[in-house]
């Protein structure tokens, strides 16, 4: 049990429907002991950061790998384990590794895949730290990254050198929402050996599945709609069973793990994944087609509006198209769009996304302000930009909101 | 904190309160969600001048953030959270002195009947039974010294409904107060207060929790001086809810309508393939139009009947029990509310503690399975039933 990620398909659950069970019976089953400590309904939190052994015969036995237990905290946990199983059952994968944060898991993964001198190409519209984290760290051991504009799938395979290690993207991308075509994009990666990687946060395991498309690796920031509260930070990696094990025994000695309070957070939220995904997705798309009707909006990006460059594969890949909607104002410079920013009384001003509180953020202002304006042009952040994480507000609530920040 | 200042979320609607009322950022750092304060004591300037919170069990930040919540859902303008529902509902009691009288419903929670019988009593507070749901025997068990009506609606187990605005009118004639056992209904459903209620009491650990992990009681009211009052008791007492409790119900109450409006469709779907079922003997749901008080529901629960379905199986007591023992997603346990499903045989569980003449009295048999429908798939479910109901 220890040092290896946890699997699970829901094969774990009590019963079998043809179908398969519906995705909130797997978010408040799957992945759990029938039969918990202290016949308890919920999981206990086990708070330990270490584990005792009977007596030196046990020690020994453990080593040997006859005795699958766990043994400190750093390697793992039976809480950290029965979350693991639960995403990985709600991704249709494997197996799952938990960190603590979204950024950690990036970092977990990239450092087992690669060595100096290997190559990695990414999708250029990407979360700004998981590009810093490439292009200003990852650089200092000799990795080489690319950047090719999003989408452009031909670009991305004429990047493929053969010391590339690693395909990575978004998908939808932040905070433009463009929709990769994961069937293109993992095709790459198998025809020239290389891994792929899609960061599905925005999405959810919910709205899209990349490994039934071939993808090898999928990574959420937990932090976002998994956690679902605004009120924890966490990383998930899912993937085969193989894929993960040595990434795993990374993470047991980067110590980027979870803490066993914070997965009970996670584990707890995740019980209404279905219900509040299912509200996200409709005040996205209520949010959206307000904006796309308002006058003082210039566009709307949300890949559920019929003139979103990616609407088709969008409708093809995704059940839903999730909370984040981002809108350009009409004629407005950065400061007549932070006033708009400025007038919304429900919706808050922080980064971040997937809780059920509505956030906003002029990405300009919240990201890139220090950024130059050829970057910023280049990464495609306009100055009237706006980006909105609707939360499960509500809709009437919230679109009443928007109609009066807007309201010239 | 207070909850007209709260981003005039106040005057939003029910889902939107339930995320925003009482959860203001915290203005020192910014933290969208106010920081959950443990604190026992809190430090003073002046001795004998009180600052806002003092010691824990008089007011704590994070109680107080999810006592606003609960009064604005409850629409109320006071709520009190207490360490669990028996606590919130000893406390209402503790209203009453010698001599007074509480008449109760028949369809009462278990253990708010051992309370009533054999903890109140000892106070020389009188109590009598009457089905709420039946104004003219309400009226006939109040007596001059009736200080209190008490009633549960939906009851439990047999989801009787009782017509809050009619039972409040009758009390209200002989100078008592009502209160309302609203852990069924959830505000979602239903706001008694705003039906004439004087006081609305949750087992906060069942839907308002929804989380199968908190135990914890409120008691909401629109006027402040019986807010005084039972604030008073509160803190006299001592049964507060704790900081970790009160942050896990505020978080779960963001959920609230989701879940409730959730486990309702799931319910009213299981309740009618039930009925249709000839190895089911009856079926009780409120949203069924067979229901004794399906008229009245259809007024009064607004929005869905509820979670809770009440059924007996052909084949009596044995095939009940081998029921509630065979199901896999259904777990036998008590309690109910929760995003898990929950199954129990009340006369041998949830109402073990009424008197056996009373639970025969008052039609809770020993057939009689209950079931708490949870967030997981309708089929799912189904199926779960139809095996364990077997051939
Ligand atoms: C798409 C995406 N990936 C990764 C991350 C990083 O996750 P975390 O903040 O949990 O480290 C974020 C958010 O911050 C994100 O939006
Ligand atoms: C309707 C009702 N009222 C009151 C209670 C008592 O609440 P608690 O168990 O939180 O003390 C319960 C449950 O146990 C209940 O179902």
């Amino acid at each position: 049990m220890s040092s290896k990620p946890t699997t699970s398909n829901g094969q774990d659950l009590p019963f079998s429907r043809a179908g398969g069970p519906g995705a909130s019976t797997l978010a408040v089953h799957a992945g759990e002991a029938r039969q918990k400590v202290g016949d308890s309904i919920t999981d206990a939190i086990f708070c330990a950061s270490t584990y005792t052994f009977a007596n030196t015969q046990a020690v020994i036995d453990y080593i040997q790998q006859k005795q699958p237990r766990e043994e400190y905290g750093r390697y793992g946990n039976p809480s950290q384990r029965v979350v693991e199983r639960k995403l990985a059952a709600l991704e249709g994968g494997e197996a799952a590794l938990l960190f603590s944060s979204g950024m950690s898991a990036l970092v977990g993964l990239l450092m087992t895949l690669m060595n100096s001198g290997d190559e990695v190409i990414f999708f250029d519209e990407c979360y700004h730290r998981s590009r810093e984290f490439c292009t200003k760290h990852l650089s200092r051991f000799g990795v080489v990254t690319h950047q090719v504009r999003a989408c452009d799938y031909a670009a991305m395979e004429a990047a493929v050198t053969p010391r590339t290690r690693l395909l990575v993207s978004e998908s939808p991308t932040n905070p433009h929402l463009s929709v990769v075509d994961l069937q293109k994009f993992a095709a790459i990666g198998k025809r020239h050996g290389v891994a792929t990687l899609i960061d599905a946060t925005l999405a959810s395991p919910y709205n899209l599945r990349p490994i039934q498309y071939g993808v090898d690796y999928v990574l959420h920031s937990a932090t976002k709609y998994l956690g679902g509260h605004n009120d924890l930070l966490a990383g998930v990696l899912i993937a085969t069973q193989e894929k993960l094990e040595p990434i795993d025994k990374l993470r047991g000695i980067m110590g980027a793990i979870n803490s066993p309070h914070n997965i009970y957070l996670l584990e707890r939220g995740l019980k209404t994944f279905e219900l509040r995904m299912q509200r996200h997705n409709a005040n996205g798309q209520a949010l959206a087609e307000f904006l796309d009707r308002h006058p003082r909006v210039e566009k709307v990006y949300y890949p559920g509006l019929p003139s979103h460059p990616y609407y088709d594969v969008a409708r093809e890949t995704m059940s839903g198209f999730g909370g984040l909607v981002t809108f350009l104002v009409r004629n407005a410079d950065w400061q007549a769009t932070a006033a708009i920013v400025d007038r919304m009384q429900l919706a808050r001003i922080a980064p971040s996304l997937g809780g059920v509180e509505t956030l906003i953020e002029q990405p300009l202002v919240m990201s890139y302000f220090e950024a130059t304006p050829q970057d910023r042009q280049k990464w495609g952040i306009h100055d009237n930009m706006i980006r909105v994480a609707c939360g499960i507000e509500n809709t009437e609530d919230l679109l009443a909101d928007f109609e009066q920040a807007l309201r010239p | 904190m207070d909850p007209q200042s709260s981003s005039s979320a106040a005057s939003k609607r029910f889902a939107t309160r339930a995320i925003h009322v009482g959860a203001e950022p915290d203005p020192r750092t910014g933290a969208v969600i106010p920081p959950l304060v443990l604190a026992s004591t809190f430090v003073q300037q002046v001795a004998g001048e009180w600052g806002e919170y003092d010691y824990t069990r008089s007011g704590n930040p994070t109680r107080h953030n999810v006592e606003l919540t609960l009064a604005s859902l409850e629409n109320g303008t006071h709520a009190l959270a207490f360490s669990s529902g028996m606590a919130a509902t000893h406390a209402a009691t503790m209203l009453l002195e010698n001599g007074d009288h509480i008449v109760a419903g028949t369809d009462i929670y278990g253990g708010t009947y051992r309370l009533l019988h054999k903890i109140t009593n000892r106070a020389g507070v009188t109590v009598t039974l009457a089905p709420t749901t039946d104004l003219s025997a309400l009226r006939a068990a109040m007596t001059p010294r009736t200080r209190l009506v008490w009633l549960e609606t939906p009851g439990n187990p047999l989801l009787t409904i009782s017509d809050i605005a009619a039972c409040a009118e009758i009390a209200h004639q002989h100078g008592a107060l009502l209160a309302v056992d609203n852990t069924f209904a959830t505000p979602v459903l239903t706001q008694p207060l705003t039906l004439g209620a004087d006081i609305v009491m949750h087992s906060a650990t069942k839907y308002l929790g929804g989380h199968s992990d908190l135990l914890g009681g409120a008691l909401i009211v629109k006027s402040s001086s019986l807010r005084d009052r039972l604030y008073f008791i509160q803190n006299a007492t001592g049964a507060v809810l704790s900081p970790f409790e009160s942050y896990l119900l505020a978080r779960g109450l963001k959920t609230l309508d989701l879940r409730v409006r959730h486990q309702c469709q799931t319910a009213l779907e299981l309740a009618r393939r039930l009925q249709v079922d000839p190895r089911v003997q009856h079926v009780i749901y409120p949203g069924l139009p067979d229901h004794p008080h399906a008229a009245l529901a259809q007024r009064q629960l607004t929005g869905g009947a509820g979670a809770i379905v009440t059924l007996e199986v052909h084949g009596g007591v044995s095939r009940a029990k081998r029921m509630v023992e065979t199901t896999r997603l259904f777990r036998l346990a008590v309690s109910l509310g929760a995003v898990e499903s929950l199954i129990e045989q009340p006369a041998l569980m949830s109402h073990a503690s009424y008197a056996a003449a009373d639970r025969a009295r008052y039609g809770i048999t020993d057939g009689l399975v209950r079931l708490s429908v949870g967030l997981e798939h309708v089929d799912d479910l189904w199926e779960d039933l139809d095996q364990a109901i077997g051939h």
